[in-house]
């Protein structure tokens, strides 16, 4: 159980990106946070993992008040806090394995680390994972060999490695073509609802925040101005969230999977770019 | 005569112009006059003894002719001075890639605190000031003319440059990385070994392959003066017009740093 109130971030620049927040997140639920770029999505998710430190406000999970931590107790709580990134942030030249194991670095010694020894139990619940996500057979793969989408796919397991009690997700489809995108969001919550994991998650796919979460949040220059469940969501909402425009075309929900399919070097060619920019 | 369009439509074409690099056009003009006049001042200033260059041809030539053929009767000598110096380059580079880990991590703004930072960098900066010549001048001052003074000062060398190299590449790693590393719960040497270590590891160690080579070659200029190596051999032979020896030194000097150049780039396309 989650609970933030009061949350304030004002960045150096004396830019306020979060203001006055408040909110909870219980239960194995999908919340999905929606907003225009820079209303503080991605600030509000580091916030609560302390990556980004809050000005102001209180965070509650269970009965530990994150702000209160220090260094070593807020290294046990991020433990409990598994989180997932629009870049999927792999070690690119370790395997698929290892970037499933450093799941679990909040758990095992510095030698242990050093040797990649992990318990037994560790490397039989990462083979368990990578199966349930479709990638048994990967494990000796190096995450720079990968798709987008399989690379989300190990982004989500290191997060679940660590057993957490909340997922905070950031925008985990952003860098995705739009199919790929839902079969992550799918894998997401159905892996949430089964292991009995609450999700926060920044979304700025409206449609896919429709059709994924069990409750909304919309969040304008770092105000909370809309939170209910995704029915509630109506063009008077969304221009709330927004600004003015015209949502007519937007509130559909997408039921079917859309038959397109996939364009199979955009990710290749997205990373290729990386490199020879690196 | 015609009347194009283009031009009687000039007036009402918004105008464009292209972006200089320095706008002003008076900072522009008034630069390149000040670069004019310096150089037609230092031509007049320099005083050229054309004179005396005439008169270096036919010594070079003399030299060049008492150079040859090289002299390689001595190969005792040139074997002993060859063998220190790659000794000291050896020796230089595998403790210079040791301290240069922590100096290099030190040096890295984006693992550690700015005092932590300030201090390693200061230090890199500090012992890449001074050109190796007057590092070594220095250590044959205090611990006398050999191989000792050779080793420490192509060991400051090497410490400053790998680190250097180390602490950028670190900073270039993708932030999102180390977030998520992080964000596990993961510890600062934890942090190292599992994420800085695997992404930085080929990158330092073809960098330090290539300082094995640059020491090869410095090696053989330290020794010029007297700190140890077959450069201090080859200034010997010079300072004895023992130009057919020299010649020798230098043929061997030569294919020395060919096979470290060669041995370097082989070691790091291995690395890729």
């Amino acid at each position: 159980m989650l609970k933030i109130s009061g949350l304030s971030k004002v960045y150096p620049t004396g830019a306020a990106a979060l203001k006055n927040v408040s909110f909870s997140v219980g239960e194995p639920k999908v919340v999905t946070i929606i907003g225009p770029s820079g209303a503080g999505k991605s600030t509000l998710i580091r916030c609560i993992n302390r990556l980004v430190e809050p000005t102001t406000g209180k965070i509650m999970l269970d009965d530990v008040d994150i702000l209160a931590l220090n260094r070593h107790d807020l290294r046990e709580a991020r433990r409990r806090m598994g989180m997932i990134f629009q870049e999927y942030n792999l070690v690119e030249r370790l395997t698929v394995m290892e970037n499933l194991l450093s799941g679990r670095l909040g758990y095992v010694g510095f030698w242990r680390t050093y040797g990649r020894k992990f318990p037994a139990e560790d490397v039989a619940a990462a083979f368990a994972l990578l199966e349930r996500v479709g990638l048994s057979g990967y494990q000796n793969t190096r995450a720079d060999a990968l798709s987008g989408g399989e690379r989300q796919r190990v982004g989500i397991s290191r997060a679940l490695m660590q057993k957490p009690d909340l997922l905070l997700v950031d925008e985990p489809t952003a860098s995705l073509d739009p199919k790929t995108s839902r079969q992550i969001m799918r894998i997401l919550v159905e892996l949430a609802h089964e292991r009995g994991t609450p999700a926060l998650v920044n979304l700025h796919d409206v449609g896919l925040a429709q059709s994924f979460s069990d409750r909304i949040i919309g969040l304008r220059s770092g105000e909370v101005v809309f939170d209910g469940p995704p029915e509630q969501v109506t063009a008077q909402v969304l221009t709330k969230i927004y600004g003015e425009e015209d949502w007519s075309t937007t509130i559909r929900k997408v039921e079917g999977e859309s038959g397109k399919p996939d364009k199979p070097h955009s990710e290749s060619e997205e990373s290729m770019l990386r490199e020879s920019l690196a | 005569m015609t009347t194009t369009p283009s031009l009687s439509d000039r007036g009402n074409t918004p105008q464009w112009h292209r972006i200089r690099t320095i706008e002003n056009p008076w900072v522009r003009r008034g630069l390149v006059a000040i670069a004019l006049s310096y150089l037609l001042w230092s031509m007049g200033s320099i005083e050229i003894n054309w004179g005396r260059a005439a008169d270096g041809v036919p010594r070079a030539v003399d030299m060049i002719v008492r150079m040859l053929p090289p002299d390689f009767s001595r190969w005792g000598l040139l074997f002993r001075g060859t063998l220190e110096s790659v000794q000291m380059a050896l020796a230089a580079s595998f403790f210079g890639m040791i301290l240069a880990v922590p100096v290099g991590i030190c040096g890295a703004g984006n693992l550690v605190p700015k005092p932590v930072y300030l201090a390693a960098r200061g230090f890199i900066i500090l012992s890449r000031t001074f050109h190796e010549i007057i590092v070594a001048i220095f250590f044959v001052k205090i611990f006398g003319f050999g191989p000792l003074a050779g080793v420490l000062t192509l060991l400051v060398s090497s410490t400053s440059f790998i680190s250097k190299m180390l602490a950028e590449d670190i900073e270039n790693m993708p932030p999102g990385q180390l977030e998520a590393i992080r964000a596990t719960g993961a510890s600062f040497p934890q942090l190292l070994v599992y994420c800085v270590s695997p992404q930085a590891l080929p990158r330092y160690l073809g960098v330090s392959i290539y300082r094995l080579d640059a020491n090869i070659r410095h090696s053989t200029v330290v020794g010029i003066v007297g700190a140890g190596g077959i450069g201090q051999v080859l200034a010997a032979s010079f300072s004895r017009y023992d130009y057919d020896f020299a010649l020798a030194i230098l043929l061997t000097i030569i294919s020395l740093v060919f096979m470290g150049e060669f041995f370097s780039n082989w070691v790091r396309n291995q690395l890729r």
